[in-house]
């Protein structure tokens, strides 16, 4: 009976990290037909960026309460000043080019910003241990779990709740849904497509980051974090279908909770458990489980 | 790529390599191997790309070339580079047409990360996988031809010999095969399937037999770079290297059979001298220069080379 | 003469639209069949349905006596039905000259020849010359070979549609299949296209059939006609009849407009 808590547990948590490692990654293919590779990289610098501002602000006597907004505060950051950066300093003139080309050109940009990373942070690790234990650890039966998995799991349950609405209920968001649908008719209308897909853009790089900066706490930061995150990212995005929300949410859970069960019971099968479930759902259903719907244009 | 006269010249250099490796120092030698290996590897991803098809999961045919003729040697003690590099090539072209016959159904993103993720689960089997070595991987059998094992000073040249010899036959007969019919239909298929299907031929079977060829090239490619290294692990098979051929294949463009070996051979070329250079920045110079090639010589480096206008 | 191809009793429902209503022909071998009827009433479907590209929910196609029904495009090309496209499928970044080498070595692959271990040059069947010479004298047939060397999304709108129909005509098809020949063809090109195609025809003794909007071109070279509405056909036989047919008048040919030039000749201010 512990197992199967401590297997979902495990695999409720997994799956928040997940899903907020995914998110913006589904979001800008989702508005814009992109496959953003470029998506590891904010990841990590919303890592770094949230350790070392974090790590200098406690070493001059922050109060350590205080860290969780400077997380928030560094990720929002970091997606406001890379997010327009890339999207109006380079991919805005690609957007003409095939699908493929565009992924590669974000993959050119993930290669450059490796190395930026390490030229800023340098080699050697970042720890920042404060934020998660600060909280104390929660008693699951005998299972004992830090607190600071609860804010992940907070988190990310918001995102899952609040974009849908706010695509739903504002009028930005529902504007947003136009331009999902057709950007050429969009514009037709009067929309200024451009904008809003740098507000996407800029919105699916902040996402990153904030996936980044509260994953920062649990891990040592080192160069190479945002090279893993890519290809699981893609395995929740492809899963739940690429542009699909609910689809991402979804897709974390089964892929948390699958690797979790076969951490448990037969570890050995755990990385090709993840790419099976991939390849079986790219295999049978391409659109992904929860596909946005395509309407017919003829 | 129509009837390519650049292919003699081709095998004229790599005959001039040949020729010249003895005077050649270890490094160069080694350099050569290697990307003329990964060329091969990158000649199959061209085949691929001219119907349209990106592969970011090619690295699961080299990693399988790399493996099957490393086991060759660790399970069976065989070591004649000649049977590895067969068992590699064999190993990855049965697995391209078992695996074919899933991604010739798919096109554009969906096929390039069906592909990623079939890569991405040889990854995770072999990292879990104790008889292999895991994460660690092992160390190949230093290689035989024709059962005599080279003496050390001429290991790294007698390699190349056969890699050189391996790659003109490779490259005459894919040049063969680009000039019949089945070979043209590439370019067909990428611009207008409906018209391909409507003249009477299979796209499908066109591109699963690309695919084959492709598998078995990264297969052999994949043989003869655990040979020169000595060593495999599963690394061969992580998205990274499927990126690092897919980049490659980028540089050189599809316009020539030989593109692919002059674009591995300055990528690697490069790429060493970048990062003895400066190990922190290397990705960095690649990464712009990939950027710079997509935007400013899209059919890459090898546009440069001809002169030909499409009106 | 005989029947070539039948369909019989075709129906294809799309939801509640009924593209395919109890559809029944019989083509007569060398006959010149001209189908007309509005947007929507099931001409392009049928040509879809007769092909493969689409499947009958019920009924069935049959070609020189075998039920070709369940067969997919390539099959049915292979057979020796070809088709042009309302919209010219061209291999848009590709030469005039390499858009028909790529079809003429299709027809060398489909007959067995041009392998990787062939030696020479082969011969294309039907022709008994290499495939570069064929492509030649092709584009030299279609009026095409000032454009050899240029890219087909770069030609100009008619000739699109003429390296089309000459895509569809490489492998000397015995049943043609043309959607819209001449539409999207300025007034002069019309009647050279037709001829063009029609002169190719019965040197092969082939059976065509052709969507036509324009009447004129209809009436020119149809020998008979099948109109469609909304699924079914309303009408079948020569030209003048089917033309003439008050169903017809009035759901097709449009009987209560006049003709442009009859309002024209009367002076304006009479």
């Amino acid at each position: 009976m512990d197992q199967l808590v401590a297997v979902t547990a495990d695999g409720v948590i997994y799956s928040a990290w997940l899903f907020l490692a995914a998110v913006g990654l589904t979001l800008i293919y989702g508005v814009m037909k992109i496959v953003n590779v470029t998506h590891g990289s904010i990841y990590a610098l919303g890592a770094y960026a949230a350790a070392s501002l974090t790590g200098a602000l406690l070493a001059r006597g922050m109060a350590p309460a205080l860290s969780y907004l400077v997380l928030a505060g560094s990720a929002v950051l970091v997606g406001l000043v890379v997010g327009p950066l890339i999207e109006r300093g380079l991919l805005r003139f690609m957007y003409a080019k095939d699908e493929v080309v565009i992924m590669l050109i974000t993959y050119a940009l993930f290669l450059i910003f490796e190395d930026l990373i390490k030229l800023v942070w340098g080699t050697d690790p970042y720890f920042i241990a404060e934020p998660y234990g600060l909280l104390g650890s929660i008693h699951l039966g005998r299972l004992i779990y830090p607190t600071y998995n609860l804010i992940l799991i907070g988190i990310a349950l918001a995102t899952a709740a609040g974009l849908p609405l706010v695509l739903a209920r504002t009028r930005v968001g529902k504007l947003l849904v136009t331009v999902i649908h057709d950007p050429e008719i969009s514009r037709a209308m009067g929309i200024n497509v451009g904008r809003f897909y740098l507000v996407t853009f800029t919105l699916g790089s902040m996402l990153a980051a904030i996936g980044g900066a509260f994953t920062a706490p649990t891990i040592s930061v080192v160069p190479g974090i945002g090279v893993e995150v890519i290809v699981l990212s893609f395995a929740v995005v492809v899963i739940g279908g690429l542009g699909s929300l609910s689809g991402a949410a979804l897709g974390a859970l089964i892929v948390g909770l699958v690797r979790s069960a076969t951490i448990h019971y037969a570890p050995q099968f755990e990385l090709f458990v993840i790419y099976s479930v991939m390849a079986l759902v790219l295999t049978f259903r391409p659109r992904g489980l929860f596909s946005a719907a395509e309407a017919r244009k003829i | 790529m129509s009837r390519d006269r650049t292919v003699p010249i081709l095998v004229a250099a790599l005959a001039a390599a040949a020729a010249l490796g003895p005077l050649l120092p270890d490094w160069m030698l080694f350099l050569l191997t290697i990307a003329l290996s990964k060329g091969l590897v990158i000649l199959g991803l061209v085949l691929c790309l001219r119907a349209g098809l990106v592969s970011f999961g090619q690295a699961l045919y080299f990693c399988i070339g790399g493996y099957a003729g490393g086991a060759l040697g660790r399970f069976w003690h065989v070591s004649d580079v000649l049977l590895v590099m067969l068992a590699g090539m064999t190993a990855a072209g049965l697995a391209a047409l078992a695996l074919g016959f899933l991604m010739a159904k798919y096109r554009g993103i969906f096929f390039g990360l069906l592909s990623l993720a079939l890569s991405m689960i040889l990854y995770g089997l072999l990292v879990k996988t104790e008889a292999f070595g895991s994460t660690d991987g092992f160390n190949v059998l230093p290689f035989t031809l024709f059962g005599i094992r080279p003496a050390e000073a001429w290991v790294r040249y007698v390699l190349l010999v056969v890699v050189c010899t391996v790659v003109a036959v490779a490259a005459i007969a894919v040049n063969r095969f680009l000039a019949t019919p089945l070979g043209q239909l590439a370019p067909a298929i990428k611009d207008n399937e409906i018209r391909v299907e409507y003249m009477g031929a299979s796209a499908r079977y066109a591109i699963h037999v690309n695919y084959v060829v492709a598998g078995a090239l990264a297969g052999l490619g994949g043989a003869f770079v655990a040979a020169a290294v000595g060593h495999i692990d599963p690394e061969m098979a992580y998205w990274t290297t499927s990126g690092e051929f897919i980049f490659v294949t980028i540089l050189g463009g599809t316009g020539s059979v030989i593109a692919p070996f002059l674009g591995a051979i300055m990528f690697y070329a490069v790429q060493s001298f970048a990062f003895d250079l400066s190990p922190n920045t290397w990705q960095m110079v690649l990464g712009t220069a990939l950027l710079l090639v997509i935007v400013f010589l899209p059919n890459g480096l090898w546009s440069v080379f001809t002169r030909r206008q499409r009106a | 003469m005989a029947t070539i191809l039948e369909a019989r009793d075709l129906d294809k429902r799309f939801g509640a639209v009924v593209a395919a209503r109890r559809i029944s022909a019989a083509i007569e071998q060398e006959s010149v069949v001209g189908l007309i009827g509005t947007n929507g009433a099931g001409k392009t479907t049928f040509l879809n349905l007769i092909t493969g590209y689409l499947k009958p929910d019920l009924g069935s196609i049959h070609y020189a006596g075998r039920n070709v029904t369940a067969l997919a495009p390539r099959a049915i090309t292979r057979l020796g039905i070809c088709r042009s496209f309302q919209i010219p499928q061209l291999y848009n970044s590709l030469t005039v000259f390499e858009n028909v080498s790529i079809g003429l070595g299709v027809v060398l692959r489909n007959a067995g020849r041009g392998g990787f271990f062939q030696r020479g040059v082969p011969k294309v069947p039907g022709y008994d010359a290499s495939a570069a010479d064929v492509a030649d004298h092709l584009l030299e047939r279609f009026g095409l070979t000032r454009y050899r060397d240029r890219a087909a999304q770069a030609l100009p709108g008619g000739l699109r549609k003429l390296l089309d129909i000459a895509l569809t005509m490489i492998a000397k098809p015995k049943v043609l299949l043309l959607d819209e020949p001449t539409s999207g063809v300025s007034v002069e090109e019309k009647f050279g296209i037709m001829e063009i195609v029609m002169s190719a025809v019965r040197a092969e003794r082939a059976t065509v059939l052709f969507v036509e909007h324009d009447m004129e071109v209809v009436s020119r070279f149809a020998e008979r006609v099948l109109a469609f509405y909304d699924g079914a056909i309303i009408a079948d036989g020569p030209p003048a009849a089917a033309l003439a047919a008050p169903e017809v008048q009035k759901y097709v040919v449009g009987g209560e407009l006049r003709r442009m030039d009859e309002n024209r000749a009367r002076p304006p201010h009479a």
